[in-house]
């Protein structure tokens, strides 16, 4: 029966989530028309396009096999089960123990593993291209990630999120110069993971520049609206890590429910934020050539060493 | 997590400091080294001022004034005056491979950290955590003498390394006595100016900046 408010907590903070992650892509997509002087779609937009999606009928390839199909729901289940465990709203979900940070690494690993297999699986060069070069970003990713986290997991002397958010959000202010590097770091590697502009385009249609959309030419209908909700959902898990690391201001103590509207405000606040702040990247930078990718998410990967490195050094 | 203000911004000021290091090592273009090389003095300069302010010694302002006045306003200046006379303004060095060498950078950072911890252990100024990371900045200079080709960067990285020289004795004593300050200063000037006058003599010779050439003088 203790148990009850800390579900109610979980269930809500997913279906929030993944209600609100077409919205997230829809204020950076208008913030980014603003900055281009274009006139702004709706911030509605995903929403309709993920109807219209689902309103359709899918076409699949004859040569496709079974994990054609399987894919989108397994990418939409890896994300939502990611949104799960890190605490967006308060620390006491009962998901989080079930994976600590190293185990979210490994949950987005297995829907890029899956959306790979994919993309390879029809036959087409597209896909092949594309799943070739989002594990090659992935495998330069995943270890500045990781050592971004490690860092903030040193910090606060536990890998659990909750606890990291608890440590960092409750201890007095102190300037740690690890944690500023391991920010830049990960900002770097969420530009990487999250196919935004300086290493994929997400609005390019261009056969020999994109990657992700590469990945995912050969979907339609519901499959699309799942896989186009599920890279919605990871930016925002993505954004979620970057809060409980760097920002864990706003975030809910365990078993305090009157902190929730709070948590709500706040989290509204830095997603609005951190959504200009996209779109601002994404429109003072040009994206790289493929090749490099390598030299950008090795400087990731350098920050965050050097962030890990200092901690131990300043301590 | 006792320590002071004045000393956390010292070591985000040295984290800064070893940062720019490895973006030197990292940088193709002349122009940017010779920024780069500008704002890693003033970190310095700024970390001198701070410990300076939070120790009471006086003369660390004057050094701290020194470097504002020679390793961000002159000795930039000069290197532009001087790259622009070699018109190597536009230079860009074919480094062998940048990923390889911070992997070699983030080896020596190691190294230079696991040497300094037990010193910085023993050591009771505010500043003692820095001693790894002026350490590493000087190693890291080092590394860049070594893996360049053409001339102006392999100066630039001698003058980084005097920057990571002061900075460790900054952390480690408070500083060096300004007599021996002065002098280091003015070895420092002194050695840019010859430094540029054989850039000129190496060009005249070879054609070019590249230290390569410089190999042929063994086979006479």
């Amino acid at each position: 029966m203790n148990q009850l408010p800390g579900i109610a907590l979980q269930v809500l903070q997913s279906v929030l989530v993944v209600l609100v992650a077409p919205l997230v892509m829809g204020w950076v997509n208008i913030c980014r028309a603003w900055l281009q002087n274009r006139s702004a779609p709706s911030i509605w937009l995903p929403y309709y396009t993920l109807a219209k999606l689902f309103h359709k009928d899918a076409v699949i390839a004859n040569t496709a096999s079974p994990l054609f199909r399987l894919t989108p729901y397994i990418l939409f289940g890896c994300m939502w089960l990611a949104a799960g465990i890190v605490p967006v709203l308060a620390t006491d979900v009962p998901f989080a123990p079930a994976a600590d940070i190293i185990a979210l690494v490994g949950v987005f690993a297995v829907a890029r593993v899956f959306s790979a297999l994919a993309a390879m699986d029809t036959g087409t060069s597209f896909g092949g291209l594309g799943a070739r070069r989002e594990m090659m970003i992935g495998f330069l990713a995943e270890p500045a990630m990781l050592m971004t986290l490690f860092t903030a997991a040193f910090i606060s002397g536990s890998t659990q999120l909750p606890t990291i958010v608890e440590t960092l959000a409750h201890r007095e202010f102190a300037i740690y110069p690890s944690l500023a590097f391991a920010a830049v770091a990960f900002l770097m590697v969420l530009l990487a993971e999250n196919a935004r502009i300086p290493v994929d385009n997400p609005a390019t249609h261009l056969e020999l520049t994109m990657i992700h959309e590469a990945m995912i030419l050969e979907y339609s209908a519901r499959h699309l609206a799942l896989i186009e909700w599920a890279v919605a959902i990871k930016l925002v898990a993505y954004m979620a890590i970057g809060f409980a690391l760097f920002l864990p201001w706003g975030i809910a103590p365990a078993g305090d429910w009157s902190a929730l509207p709070l948590a709500l405000a706040a989290l509204g606040a830095k997603l609005a934020l951190a959504g200009t702040g996209l779109a601002l990247l994404e429109t003072l930078l040009a994206k790289m050539r493929i090749f490099l990718v390598a030299e950008f998410l090795s400087t990731a990967f350098l920050l965050g060493v050097l962030g890990m490195l200092i901690h131990f050094l300043v301590r | 997590m006792a320590l002071p203000l004045s000393g956390q911004i010292v070591n985000l000021l040295a984290a800064l400091l070893l940062l720019l290091a490895f973006a030197m090592l990292a940088q193709r273009r002349v122009l940017t080294l010779i920024k780069l090389f500008a704002w890693q003095g003033a970190a310095l300069a700024v970390s001198t001022a701070i410990v300076a302010y939070a120790t009471g010694q006086t003369h660390l302002y004057f050094s701290a004034g020194l470097t504002v006045a020679l390793k961000v306003v002159l000795i930039p200046w000069l290197l532009h005056r001087l790259i622009d006379q070699l018109q190597v303004r536009w230079d860009i060095e074919t480094l062998l491979n940048i990923p390889t060498t911070m992997l070699a950078g983030i080896g020596l950072a190691i190294f230079a950290f696991s040497l300094a911890t037990p010193i910085s252990q023993m050591a009771s100024t505010i500043t003692r955590s820095t001693l790894g990371i002026a350490l590493a900045s000087v190693l890291l200079s080092f590394l860049m003498m070594i893996v360049r080709r053409k001339a102006v960067p392999q100066v630039i990285g001698f003058l980084s390394m005097e920057n990571g020289l002061f900075f460790a004795a900054t952390s480690a004593t408070y500083g060096m006595p300004l007599v021996v300050e002065l002098g280091v200063a003015l070895d420092v000037l002194v050695g840019t100016f010859i430094f540029g006058i054989f850039f000129f003599h190496i060009r005249e010779q070879f054609d070019s900046l590249d230290i390569r050439h410089m190999e042929k003088l063994k086979e006479d």
